[in-house]
Parts: structure tokens; C-alpha cells; sequence
């Protein structure tokens, strides 16, 4: 178990880089605790995958290093560093047994006898795998193939870190659910540090204390499920986390105040200093659907629009509305009385984020 | 649902019927009909039963011819399974000088057969081929392949290693690149040296792709007739007759028309069985391993 902590890492694919757009992985500079259970989150292509490959050390980083416990492991074998890995497609050993794949790391590491057996026979217990234990590992479903390569890494309670790349992909999802349980069950019990990619909010969200968003190469949040909802750091994650994204207006300063382009609307208060700061850059406010509120009625708080369409889900409404240019959602309950043509949109200015050239700044 | 009785429907399996009985079925009994009569000439036929049968069995050239057949077979693929699978291993997987080891290594399996056997015949003469030149010369061994026996199996021998491994490597080869990445990444990350890649990963994975190479070179060796013809002639003796040879020298040779039929036919029902059972191995060995 360790503490992994990068520093000025970056990695590209190409010799030599010279567009930011060459970079895979761009500098990054940050530190994950010991015994955490992170999540990288990003779309395909974001970089994810690379971070991980240099985490375990399948692929050494162009740039910068990476210490574990605040030691150099940069220029280590996958093999030292005394990590484990779970891929996307489960990784068996096709003609050893459950048991004897789990054996495996421990022989190789020569391990006696003895505590070999002691451990898979731990491990088999803890992923449930006692009734197929002596079976062979090809003839088994792929949610217990997948166990088994967890099992791999479970066996060596020494590990840094256990590194899990997209692992349910080619689960069937009522398996995805009981398996995700297991591997909170398996970090609460033992408390490695676990780095999972995904790029499935939902798995991110339920999975980790904390998730790491990656876009474009860049780690542009790194928080709790929680602040990344209430607070995304970047324009990007506001989009990406939440269903449906965040809402965002270009807006503008005005004389006192923070007006939303297209409209005559204008936010009063702090938000004038803030975009003053921000003069030069790119602003655009960002709020979730979820803190929208829409009103049947005229209201003092309520600016009128023009109602676009309402999707039903079932345990919440969906209600899409025009605002100057702009198409803003809001999530309503299920019970709350349905605008027929006119709605009237109700900010909640403390769940009001301001962006600036994508980032966020209030 | 009622079904409607009409035997009209065996109207659609008759192209197919006919195609089978010209391609297989005419021609064996042809053989048959030859294996049970002493025939003479036209009109001058003799029912003779098992008799050419009982003969061929007892034959001391057939069961030579079939010994050395099962030694040879053997031996090649002892030889070029294994020779086979550590090329394949050794090639480069990307770039060009993967392109360039497949068609150096491929060029062999381009060379019609009796030219392969001309190629060998003179590369392995002590006086104006370069390979017997070299073994004699250099190396200072007497060798003579058209009055050694053993210098004659050694040639045959050499010559299909030559002549059929790319084969082996060419399977290998695509079973190799077919691995992913991950299954290394895992051996990597679980601390298992070469070899242990290499027993439990790598020849696991091949499993599929070698057994069809062992059906093949099994099957092509047991037939083995062009090139052991052009380079020795079966000689010298009888030490490099195969079975094929041998059914040549019955039928063509001496025109045994009846005892050649009979030969024929045990020789097609030993491929026959063999075959059966490799079929019947690689399903066996194969169930339970789809990933």
C-alpha cells in the first residue's frame, strides 16, 4: 500500500512533441493518499488509460516521475513496483485452475507453500470462488474470469496499489452492480489503494471517494462525487457528470451586473465584481438542471420563457425551455405541476457558477 | 400444422448426390471393383474375394514401406513443431522487418514440389552440389546420399523440414499476433519470467493453430510421393520407398492392377482413421476455451 504521487509527469506517443495537441498526457502535478479509493474519469482518448499504463509502469512516462511512498519507481518493471492490474477483457491463465491462477504471482514471487495456500484460499473466500476453485479457469463465465483477475491482485496483500481498466465492460450489468459491491467490500476490508478508470459516471460516482476528470490529456478536477456536482471546476465536468450536464449562457459585463447574452437579463450582486476580474476572458454562467425550478405562474423571482418540451421519466420530468438563445433543462419531480405554455424560470443564484474560458471562477 | 407428404423434395439433395458420386463415390468403386478381380484384359475377369487383400497384408514390402512411412512422419513433426513454433517466436511482430521475415520465411511454400525435389537433388550432390560439397569437403564426413541409406533419410528428411516448416511458422506466426497486449501486461504485473510467459500464455494460445498444423503435416507427410521420388527414387534399395511410392512401383511398374486396388484402399482407410482421431483430439482438446 503506498501513497503515488506524480510529479511534473507528462507523456506523448510521438518522439518528438511539439503542439500541445501531441501531449497524450499533459504536465501534471498532484498526490493520491494511501489506501484511497480513486476514480479516472474521462471520455475515450482522454488520457486515462495512459496514466494508468505509467501507474503500474507498463509504459514509462516522457516526462517527469512518479513516486510511490516518496520513492523514485519511475524507471521500475511493473513486476517491482509490487502492483496489480485488472484489464478491460479478463486476463486468466486458460490451462490452470481458479486456485492455481491465484497461486500464480505467489509462486512466481516464491512464496512458500504454506502461506501460498493460506492466501488463495483467503482470497477464494472473499470473491467466492470456493465452488469453482478446482475447476479450469477457461471454462468460466466472464464476471468470474474478471474475479479471478482481481484475485491475482488480491492474493499479494503487499501491493502499492490495485490498478482496475474499465473491468466491467464485458460484464452483464445486473453483475456489474454486485461485482462494483464486492470491490467496495474488498477496499473496506483491506484498504489498498485503488485506481479505477472508467468512463461511466455512474461507476466513477458509486465506486470512489474521490474521482479524478480527465479531459483532453489534462486532469481537470479532482474531488468528491459531491463537489464535483456541486461544484465542477471545469465546464467539461459540468457537462460530463450528471444527467442530463450542467446548463451554460455566454454572458457578458454590464454596467453593474452580469448579463446573459441574447437576453435582457442581468445578475446583480457579486457576480459584477467577479466577471469585471474576468473582463478579458470568455464568461459563461453554468447551473444544473436539478437547482432550476420552474413556475406555472408569473413570479417576482421568475423570468418568463418559452416552453420547448417536457420529457417524462418516470420518477422526474425533464423540462426544456427558451431563453433568449439559449435551451436550458430543468429537472423537476415527478409531482410538480407541468407548465402548459408559459414557464417561468427560477434561478437559485447560490447554485450559480460562473466560467471563465471554461474554468470556474465563482 | 398438417405437413404435406411428397417425395419430390429428394429432387433437391440429387445435385448434390450427383456431385459426391462423381467426385468420391465412381471413382472408389472403380478401386473396389479392381481389388476383388483378376483382370485379364476386357471381358476377362475373375472374381478373386479378399485375396489381394490377404496378400497386401502379408506383403513384406507394404509393411516396410508402412514403417518407414510411420518413422518419417513422426520424425518431421517432432522436428518442425517445435523448429515451427521457436521461429515464429523469433520473428518480429511489427515494421517492416515483419514483412520481410513472413516472405523470406513463406518462399519455400511458393516452390512447386518436384522442384523442390531437383532443388535438393543437386544441392546435395558431393560433387556439384553446394550443401554436399560443403558436408564433404569442409566438414569432412563421406557423405553420399544415392548409396547411404541413412545420408538418404537425413536428405528426405532435411529436405521437407525445409519445405514444410514455414508452414508451421506461417500458423504460429498468426496465432502469436492473435494474443492481446494485456495478457503480457498480466504475466508482467504477476512477475512471470520468459518462460513461464511462454508455457503458460503463449502456448495455451497456440493451442487452436497447432493442432490444425499437426493435422496438416501429418496428413501431408503420410502422402508424401513428388519429392522423395525426384530426389532418391525410394532408394537407395528401399531405404527412402514410402507407402505412396511403393503403390506407384505396384501399379504402374509392375501393373498389379488388383493388388494395387487393395493397397489403395488399406492406405486410404489408415488416412482415414488417422484422421479421425486427430479430428476427434482437436475437438476434445478444444472444447471449453472460448475466452
Amino acid at each position: 500500500m503506498a501513497r503515488i504521487e506524480f510529479q511534473r509527469l507528462a507523456h506523448s506517443y510521438l518522439a518528438d512533441p511539439v503542439a500541445p495537441a501531441d501531449w497524450a498526457l499533459k504536465e501534471l502535478d498532484f498526490a493520491w493518499e494511501d489506501g484511497g479509493a480513486y476514480a479516472l474519469l474521462g471520455p475515450s482518448g482522454c488520457g486515462k488509460s495512459t496514466l494508468l499504463n505509467i501507474i503500474s509502469g507498463l509504459l514509462r512516462p516522457s516526462q517527469g516521475r512518479v513516486l510511490y511512498d516518496g520513492k523514485d519507481v519511475t524507471g521500475l518493471s511493473p513486476a517491482a513496483r509490487n502492483i496489480a492490474q485488472v484489464f478491460q477483457f479478463p486476463v486468466i491463465y486458460d490451462t490452470m485452475t481458479v486456485a492455481e491462477n491465484l497461486a500464480f504471482p505467489l509462486r512466481n514471487r516464491r512464496m512458500p507453500r504454506a502461506e501460498v495456500r493460506k492466501r488463495v484460499a483467503e482470497a477464494l473466500e472473499m470473491l467466492e470462488l470456493q465452488p469453482v476453485q478446482n475447476r479450469r479457469a477457461a471454462g468460466l463465465t466472464a464476471d468470474q474470469k474478471q474475479k479471478i483477475s482481481m484475485g491475482r491482485g488480491l492474493v499479494r496483500d503487499d501491493v502499492a496499489a490495485i490498478l482496475f481498466d474499465e473491468p466491467l465492460t464485458v460484464i452483464d450489468p445486473h453483475l456489474k452492480w454486485q461485482l462494483r459491491r464486492k470491490l467496495k467490500e474488498v477496499h473496506e476490508r483491506f484498504h489498498h489503494t485503488l485506481v479505477y478508470v472508467t468512463h461511466d459516471q455512474n461507476e466513477a460516482l458509486t465506486f470512489a471517494d474521490k474521482v479524478v476528470v480527465m479531459y483532453e490529456g489534462e486532469v481537470v478536477q479532482l474531488g468528491t462525487p459531491q463537489e464535483l456536482f456541486e461544484r465542477p471546476a471545469h465546464r467539461f465536468v459540468g457537462y460530463f457528470i450528471g444527467s442530463p450536464g450542467m446548463n451554460f449562457m455566454g454572458c457578458h459585463l454590464v454596467e453593474d451586473g452580469l448579463g446573459i447574452d441574447g437576453t435582457e437579463l442581468v445578475l446583480y450582486g457579486h457576480w459584477a465584481e467577479l466577471a469585471r476580474r474576468h473582463a478579458k476572458s470568455r464568461l459563461a454562467i453554468g447551473i444544473r438542471p436539478e437547482f432550476l425550478d420552474i413556475s406555472p405562474t408569473p413570479r417576482d423571482d421568475a423570468v418568463p420563457t418559452r416552453l420547448m418540451g417536457v420529457q417524462d421519466l418516470g420518477n422526474f420530468k425533464l423540462v426544456t425551455v427558451r431563453l433568449g438563445p439559449h435551451e436550458v433543462v430543468a429537472k423537476l419531480p415527478e409531482d410538480a405541476p407541468v407548465p402548459t405554455d408559459e414557464a417561468h424560470l427560477v434561478f437559485q443564484p447560490e447554485w450559480t457558477r460562473l466560467y471563465a474560458d471554461d474554468r470556474l471562477v465563482g | 400444422m398438417r405437413k404435406t407428404e411428397s417425395n419430390k423434395a429428394w429432387l433437391l439433395v440429387l445435385p448434390v448426390f450427383l456431385l459426391v458420386a462423381f467426385s468420391a463415390i465412381i471413382p472408389l468403386m472403380t478401386v473396389v471393383n479392381y481389388s476383388v478381380q483378376d483382370i485379364f484384359g476386357p471381358g476377362e475377369a475373375y472374381w478373386v474375394g479378399t485375396e489381394w487383400f490377404k496378400e497386401m497384408l502379408r506383403s513384406e514390402d507394404l509393411r516396410g514401406a508402412f514403417v518407414r512411412q510411420v518413422i518419417f512422419s513422426a520424425t518431421i513433426l517432432v522436428i518442425q513443431i517445435p523448429l515451427g513454433i521457436a521461429i515464429a517466436l523469433a520473428m518480429p511482430a511489427k515494421g517492416w522487418a515483419a514483412s520481410l521475415s513472413l516472405v523470406l520465411v513463406a518462399l519455400p511454400l511458393l516452390i512447386p514440389w518436384n522442384v523442390v525435389g531437383t532443388i535438393w537433388q543437386i544441392f546435395a550432390r558431393g560433387d556439384i552440389g553446394l550443401g554436399g560439397w560443403f558436408v564433404n569437403d569442409m566438414m569432412g564426413i563421406g557423405y553420399n546420399y544415392t548409396a547411404d541409406s541413412l545420408h538418404a533419410w537425413i536428405t528426405v528428411v532435411v529436405m521437407d523440414i525445409w519445405h514444410w516448416t514455414p508452414l508451421v511458422v506461417l500458423l504460429c506466426y498468426a496465432g502469436l499476433r492473435a494474443i492481446p497486449d494485456a495478457f503480457y501486461q498480466a504475466a508482467a504485473i504477476d512477475g512471470a519470467g520468459r518462460w513461464k510467459v511462454f508455457r503458460y500464455i503463449q502456448l495455451p494460445k497456440l493451442r487452436g493453430v497447432l493442432l490444425i498444423a499437426v493435422l496438416l503435416r501429418f496428413m501431408d507427410s503420410f502422402m508424401i510421393y513428388t519429392e522423395p521420388f525426384v530426389l532418391t527414387g525410394g532408394g537407395p534399395g528401399t531405404a527412402t520407398t514410402f507407402l505412396s511410392q511403393q503403390l506407384v512401383k505396384i501399379a504402374l511398374g509392375q501393373f498389379d492392377l488388383g493388388p494395387a486396388a487393395a493397397y489403395s484402399i488399406i492406405y486410404f482407410l489408415i488416412i482415414l482413421a488417422a484422421s479421425f482421431v486427430f479430428y476427434n483430439i482437436m475437438v476434445r482438446v478444444g472444447r471449453g476455451d472460448r475466452a
